[in-house]
């Protein structure tokens, strides 16, 4: 089992093996690049096997099992390009079957009638911190910055996350249905993000998204400096690059003592380091660097420094001055992920706008709304709605298409899983999300959130109101937003 | 000299007029002289003089009011040096009256008032009595210029934030508020012994103590910051002892006890955005504002991010959307708060004589889409420029023009 197991694994060339080998045929996963030991380990990998050639904390997801549904006579909000009057979309076994005017449903369909209403991709979150900053915000809670020394390469945060956050029902019920929890920005290099499929379940493993690649999350400026800068460093922005080349520099050694053993596997492995183990991902390009960052001077430094250890900055992340350097970012294909109207909470958020976003997209840049909170988390239809309008205010030509990409779409491709998630279109997992009206109006609400199909919220039926085991025993029960 | 300079007329003319105090007009006029309102209605004539501006098809509405905040008395949140709503070392702070604090030429309040936000409450944080809020209009080259009344209320913290000025518990924090509550009241019936030195020492300054007394005479309202359902119930109790008019602010879990709160006849500023369950409220929930008005309870809103005081409106839209009626969200940010804040003689309302805070809007003022047109400050337009709008044309075309 395990032997099949590692050959799925190779076969999907998921870092770290994110995907589970069972249920993985049976969903897509995108395509990646693997030079991972697990992915080159000898099919006959016995007992005697390295640690690093077993699965690394595998995803158990499982999609449910449901009757097909046929979402009739709404507004079908593609983020490819459509927005459909009067349509309807039909989604079975997980996928999305069919999408247009009308659609032949099976006999067996659930038939949901949605007229007045609309019906988008569900929403993507590529900064949160949900499970590992959990509510209650108790210290006991508080699992996001393993803040004891500035680069932390070898945490996972899904090793924090805890699956009842209270948080977590809040969040679906905003339409969210996949999230990427994140390690906090206290550290220059903080540690591997989790890529989620945002579902009730026991464990994260259950959570994991098949077949994601893990990110790295790094952090400029203003955090790392001041949390170390009483404590050894970096205390400065030239010591928090120095910082980052001194790690990387260590890691290209490690990668290419690992490579090189690893074409015959002669001899003893090298020592493993799991610091250089995931860092060595990041330059084989296998692991995706999401990058806190807020200046704009900043991030041409960073994007300097992937070209000096030659892997790509997939995404900035808080991304505030980002406008000032939006042909920059779309010359090196690198994502801005941004707030709505976040601004002056500290010094290097000073120059945020509210035409951010706008600015990025008519730059031809990659941009996206990000929440990096429990509560923007639940409303990011909202925080798109706002910038897409400030920059229309503006004059900056948004469309509507363009402005639901901001939350579905382009964040897919920041996680590297656009071709599995982020629009309507047949053959995408179906990830789905029935609004009570326009999303982009501040009145409108998920009214039903579909998650590979499973219905994971509707506003309407408490059975599909799923509350974590925090919540039981509360008195009085919330109400039907809890 | 410089009222007479300044002295203008300018008629809105066309748009839906929403004056709060009375249902929606359609093409109406609001005529604003000398700063005040000197007519709203649909057949008022306008003088030849006027500057006409035209708003057909549009929506005006008094300027909204954030019942709470720091504009103005913080620029960037995480400098020390640009923060002025905490007085440190004194748990009674009762006589820091943050006025002095408020910097007109912050750059919060220009990206403020061009979103429509005209009045803001400046607030102190912080302490268990954390001292005096002011209310301010959101223009002005000087402090005084801008203040509208002072103080407005006394902010005192029962929530759990406060736990260590009361020795770590809620009943401490309670004791505590009494003994200075007490010990006010003694000071004053006993002020001459105090001033010999003839009485034991009490357990806050003098001139907290006496700060005190306006609250205890019910000339001042007490701005009670409490979530728990215990701690409104408590400072409910506390209101009731001393004979309190009090403000509760927060209140997430206010609608489990909407219910005694409208007996007490009790305002409350809410923050309908607010969700997210901590040991200080596991109750808190998107609907309270709603359940609270529904029982009887008079509502302003809040909006607790001063750089964002402008999501003031997208707060009020998403009350909405959890049962909130649109008239309710309305009044919430307008009429409500000045009539808490005790200046509903001049402000929240489009009416003859009062303060003429008007705002133009190019739709629904809640909605997302839509946009601010005018902003009228006592009479004044102001430019719908900011920090914010030079950086977006310094930046639209890039590289810039330095």
């Amino acid at each position: 089992m395990k032997i099949t197991a590692v050959t799925l694994c190779s076969i999907l060339a998921a870092v770290g093996c994110a995907s589970g080998g069972a249920h993985a045929a049976t969903t897509p996963a995108p395509a990646a690049a693997a030079q991972t030991p697990a992915a080159s380990a000898p099919k006959s990998a016995g007992a005697e096997s390295l640690s690093v050639d077993r699965p690394q904390y595998p995803s158990t997801y499982r999609r449910h099992s449901n009757p097909p549904v046929v979402i009739k006579n709404a507004t079908i909000m593609t983020a490819a390009g459509q927005e459909i009057a009067n349509g309807s979309i039909l989604f079975k076994d997980g996928r999305i079957v069919a999408v247009g005017a009308s659609v032949t449903a099976p006999a067996d369909a659930i038939v949901v009638d949605g007229t007045g209403k609309f019906v988008t991709p569900g929403i993507i979150d590529v900064h949160s911190h949900l499970g590992v900053y959990a509510a209650p915000a108790t210290d006991a809670e508080s699992d996001g910055n393993e803040a004891t020394r500035p680069v932390t390469a070898e945490v996972w945060a899904e090793h924090s996350f805890w699956p009842q956050d209270p948080q977590i029902p809040l969040a679906i019920a905003g339409g969210v249905t996949t999230i990427e929890a994140l390690p906090g920005s206290a550290n220059l290099i903080g540690g591997r993000s989790a890529i989620l499929k945002l579902i009730p379940a026991r464990t994260v493993q259950e959570m994991k998204f098949p077949g994601a690649r893990y990110g790295m999350k790094m952090a400029c400026g203003e955090n790392p400096k001041r949390v170390y800068g009483q404590r050894g460093g970096p205390s400065t922005r030239m010591g928090n690059m120095a910082g980052y080349r001194g790690a990387y520099i260590a890691a290209e050694e490690y990668r290419r003592r690992w490579d090189k053993w690893l074409q015959n596997r002669q001899g003893d492995p090298p020592a493993r380091d799991l610091r250089n183990e995931s860092l060595a991902e990041v330059l084989r390009g296998n692991i995706y660097v999401q990058n806190h960052c807020y200046r704009a001077d900043e991030m041409a430094q960073m994007l300097d420094l992937g070209r000096e250890f030659g892997f790509k900055i997939r995404a900035f992340h808080h991304a505030v001055e980002a406008y000032k350097i939006a042909d920059l970012l779309a010359q090196a294909g690198t994502a801005a992920a941004v707030w709505a109207d976040w601004w002056g909470f500290k010094e290097e958020a000073m120059d945020g706008i509210e035409e951010n976003a706008a600015l990025l997209q008519q730059a031809g840049a990659t941009v996206e709304m990000h929440s990096d909170s429990p509560s923007g988390i639940q409303r990011l239809n909202q925080e798109a709605a706002k910038a897409m309008y400030a920059g229309i205010r503006a004059g900056i030509p948004i469309t509507r298409n363009q402005a639901l990409r901001w939350i579905t779409a382009n964040p897919a491709w920041t996680l590297g899983l656009d071709s599995v998630i982020g629009t309507l279109e047949p053959g995408k997992m179906a990830d789905v999300v029935l609004w009570s009206g326009d999303p982009f109006s501040v009145y409108s609400k998920a009214v039903q959130v579909y998650n590979d199909g499973w219905l994971v919220y509707d506003r309407n039926d408490p059975a599909h109101q799923p509350r974590t085991d925090f919540e039981l025993g509360q008195e009085p029960a919330p109400g039907s937003d809890r | 000299m410089i009222a007479f300079l300044l002295a203008q007329t300018i008629a809105i003319t066309g748009g839906t007029v929403y004056p709060v105090s009375g249902p929606k007009i359609e093409h109406a006029t609001v005529l604003i002289r000398d700063g005040k309102i000197a007519a709203v209605g649909a057949s008022v004539t306008i003088p030849a003089d006027a500057v006409k501006i035209d708003a057909t098809g549009k929506w005006v509405t008094p300027g909204l009011i954030d019942g709470t905040g720091q504009v103005g008395l913080t620029e960037i949140s995480a400098v020390p040096a640009d923060n002025e709503s905490f007085e440190r070392g004194d748990t009674i702070a009762a006589s820091f009256n943050v006025a002095e604090g408020i910097n007109p030429a912050s750059n919060l309040i220009p990206v403020t008032r061009i979103a429509g936000v005209t009045t803001t409450l400046a607030s102190p944080g912080g302490n268990l009595v954390s001292g005096q809020a002011v209310l301010i209009d959101l223009d002005g080259a000087t402090i005084e210029a801008m203040l509208i009344k002072s103080p407005v209320g006394m902010v005192v913290d029962l929530s759990e934030n406060a736990k260590d000025t009361g020795g770590g518990s809620r009943a401490g924090v309670a004791a505590r508020l009494r003994r200075a509550f007490d010990d006010a009241l003694e000071y004053e019936r006993r002020r001459a012994d105090y001033d010999k030195g003839q009485m034991e020492q009490l357990s806050a300054r003098a001139a907290d103590l006496k700060a005190l007394l306006p609250v205890l005479h019910g000339q001042e309202p007490v701005i009670a910051y409490a979530n728990r359902r215990s701690d409104i119930q408590t400072a409910l109790r506390i209101a009731k002892e001393y004979h309190l008019r009090m403000i509760l602010a927060g209140a997430a879990e206010g609608w489990e006890v909407a219910g005694e709160i409208a007996a007490a006849n009790v305002p409350v500023l809410v923050e309908p955005m607010d969700n997210i369950p901590s040991y200080d409220a596991l109750g808190i929930r998107y609907e309270n504002a709603a359940l609270l008005a529904k029982a009887g309870v008079k509502i302003a809103l809040m909006e607790t991010d001063s750089h964002n005081s402008r999501n003031l409106r997208q707060q009020a839209g998403n009350a909405v959307a959890y049962g909130l009626t649109w008239d309710q969200a309305l009044r919430a940010v307008t009429l409500s708060p000045a009539e808490m804040f005790g200046v509903a003689d001049r402000y929240g309302s489009l009416d003859q004589g009062k303060v003429a805070d008007v705002v133009v809007w190019s739709g629904d003022p809640f909605e997302l889409s839509t946009g601010v047109e005018h902003v009228f400050i006592r009479g004044h337009e102001v430019p719908l420029t900011s920090r914010q709008t030079e950086l977006l044309e310094r930046y639209r075309h890039l590289p810039p023009k330095y």
